[in-house]
């Protein structure tokens, strides 16, 4: 797993060109720095406008009155979806990690017959478009709700397709963990103690798990709090996450743009939080999509 | 007998998973096919209006309006994947030099990818405002009067041009190049420094460096992260859904149009074919990637 990849390189070749080169280098690194931020600025801005403030002409201005009202109103209105999006999100990461836990100890130690063909089959499960499953997905969601399971509607039913789909990219992401992370040596050793695969798995391969589990688990959160193709096909208005409310906040006829731009801050900050404060293991995951 | 003792336990362990996705990857994409190529009757009159099969495919691939979709869809996919590629390399070429908050730089090009599409199209939205003229203009258009280069204005992808879908690639390339970047990135720090330092001595020039050292080693990581490109962009919805609404016939690709077959026109049959040649589409890229890795890591070993 390519964890800590991005850290930088000794200092040794650093010190060499302090040359117009690398003031050009600099510039460019600011330049394009701003040219990213610049989507930033103008909601954090907007945000924060009172009601006369927000005319086209000084969009790009700063906020010549100060006013928490869009952030308000954009709380009031979303407050219901961000707790389930967190339940939806919660609850899918943890479930598809474990899934992918056991399985990758599965993969990488303990393999039977046929495993390797099995686990392609399951890397073709992260690169499929879900639109190639949605109509049938809906179809079948649908027949178990009505059919039985009625609690199913809403937030469980993402939860169940997030941790399904979340399956193969957490499985991949332990096996490949696990095939470093524990050597061989001491699963022979636990063998010939007489500890049997979940007894070993229990003891000696969970606890060094942790850092397979933050990886998976943020990628997970990540992914399931973001989606908005899931949502759409499979909730509502009334039981949906907080990109479908956001969806709706943005789409009225009279748009209240500091609501509208506040509603992206507050539906976008738990992963902006996760990626601030664990940003080296949200790359890891990043890494990890791209299947080596 | 001891063998499979020795194997069964860890087919059992992995057996939840492999029913589950067995049944909503498989099975699912098999029933999605066995919908695209069934036959369609009137709701009232029960009479056949369409035989089914690969009609079903002929029609829709000589519909206008998926011709279209499938025209911005390659517009922006290539547009898209240049773009991201470029942003991600020559970012990464900057900061693999080495440079002072080198980690600033890093957070900041990588941010956006922790924002959902939703969100970030409802910014983008904004920005890509097609209004124009001083009285008007909003978003990017306003900012370029405000910076005196009104010759910049546009009017994105609302233009009714062939071309607009390009400028629906920009908010993609805002996303995803910072990923790119980090991809890049842990390629050139796999690349000892002795390497380097061996082409140096031999007086090789930075240019010549990168061309015949760096460049071949990190080829490998610009692979995946074409497939990566190239899948996010065939089933690209959220973003377009986002910016363009969900009735936008200009900013149309395949992926929102079977979202219009599915619900405006209630044609799931034709949607279902439509979502099937996204998935072949992927597929005959993924299949062979993913053959091809297991492969090096197989002889790898």
């Amino acid at each position: 797993m390519a964890t800590a990849t991005l850290e930088a390189a000794p200092a040794v070749r650093r010190k060499r060109f302090v040359t117009p080169m690398k003031t050009v280098q600099f510039v460019l690194l600011v330049l394009f720095a701003s040219a990213v931020l610049i989507p930033l600025y103008v909601v954090l801005v907007t945000s924060f406008k009172g009601g006369a403030d927000v005319s086209p002409a000084n969009a790009w201005d700063l906020p010549h009155i100060f006013s928490t009202d869009g952030w308000a109103s954009a709380i009031t209105r979303l407050a219901p979806a961000l707790g389930r999006s967190l339940i939806l999100a919660v609850s899918a990461a943890v479930l598809s990690s474990i899934l992918g836990s056991l399985n990758g100890y599965v993969f990488a130690k303990w393999k039977f017959p046929g495993a390797d063909v099995v686990f392609t089959a399951f890397l073709f499960g992260m690169f499929i478009p879900y639109q190639a499953v949605m109509i049938p997905l809906q179809k079948m969601l649908l027949d178990l709700q009505t059919h039985g399971a009625p609690w199913l509607d809403g937030i469980p039913k993402l939860i169940l397709v997030h941790t399904v789909y979340g399956i193969p990219i957490c499985t991949l992401i332990f096996r490949n963990y696990y095939a470093t992370a524990v050597p061989n040596e001491i699963l022979e050793a636990a063998r010939v103690d007489g500890a049997g695969m979940l007894r070993t798995y229990w003891s000696i391969v969970l606890p060094v798990s942790m850092p397979g589990f933050v990886v998976t688990l943020i990628w997970q959160f990540t992914s399931a709090w973001n989606d908005f193709l899931f949502a759409l096909f499979l909730s509502s208005s009334r039981n949906g996450p907080v990109t479908y409310a956001l969806q709706e906040l943005a789409g009225g006829q009279n748009p209240d743009y500091p609501s509208i731009m506040a509603g992206v801050l507050v539906a976008s900050l738990p992963t902006l939080i996760v990626y601030i404060a664990l940003g080296r293991y949200f790359i890891s995951g990043l890494m990890s999509g791209s299947v080596k | 007998m001891r063998r499979l003792r020795n194997w069964a336990p860890g087919l059992l362990l992995v057996s939840p998973s492999i029913i589950l996705v067995g049944i909503f990857v498989y099975g699912l994409i098999g029933q999605n096919i066995a919908t695209s190529l069934a036959q369609t009757k009137d709701r009232i009159t029960g009479r056949v209006t369409n035989p089914g099969g690969l009609a079903n495919y002929t029609n829709l691939l000589t519909d206008d309006r998926y011709q279209h979709a499938l025209w911005n869809l390659l517009v922006l996919t290539v547009v898209f994947m240049t773009g991201t590629m470029l942003f991600g390399l020559l970012w990464a070429v900057l900061l693999e030099r080495g440079v002072t908050g080198e980690g600033v730089f890093r957070s900041i090009y990588l941010f956006p990818m922790a924002i959902s599409f939703v969100a970030a199209g409802v910014a983008w939205r904004w920005l890509l405002s097609p209004a124009q003229g001083v009285d008007q203009a909003v978003g990017l258009n306003q900012l370029f009067l405000k910076l005196g280069m009104p010759w910049l204005q546009s009017k994105w992808w609302s233009d009714s041009g062939s071309f607009n879908m390009a400028a629906m690639a920009i908010p993609a390339i805002w996303q995803l190049s910072g990923y790119i970047m980090a991809l890049f990135l842990a390629g050139f720090r796999g690349i000892s420094d002795d390497q380097r330092e061996a082409a140096r001595v031999d007086g090789a020039s930075e240019w010549q460096l990168y061309r015949y050292v760096l460049f071949p080693q990190v080829s490998p990581v610009a692979l995946s992260a074409l497939i990566i490109l190239g899948h996010m962009s065939m089933k690209m919805f959220d973003l377009i859904y986002s910016i363009a609404g969900a009735n936008s016939y200009t900013a149309e690709v395949p992926a929102t149009f079977m979202w219009i077959q599915l619900f405006p026109q209630s044609n799931p049959t034709g949607a279902a074919a439509n979502a099937t040649i996204i998935l072949a589409i992927v597929a005959v890229v993924v299949v062979p990637y993913l053959i091809y890795t297991n492969r090096t890591e197989k002889a790898g070993r």
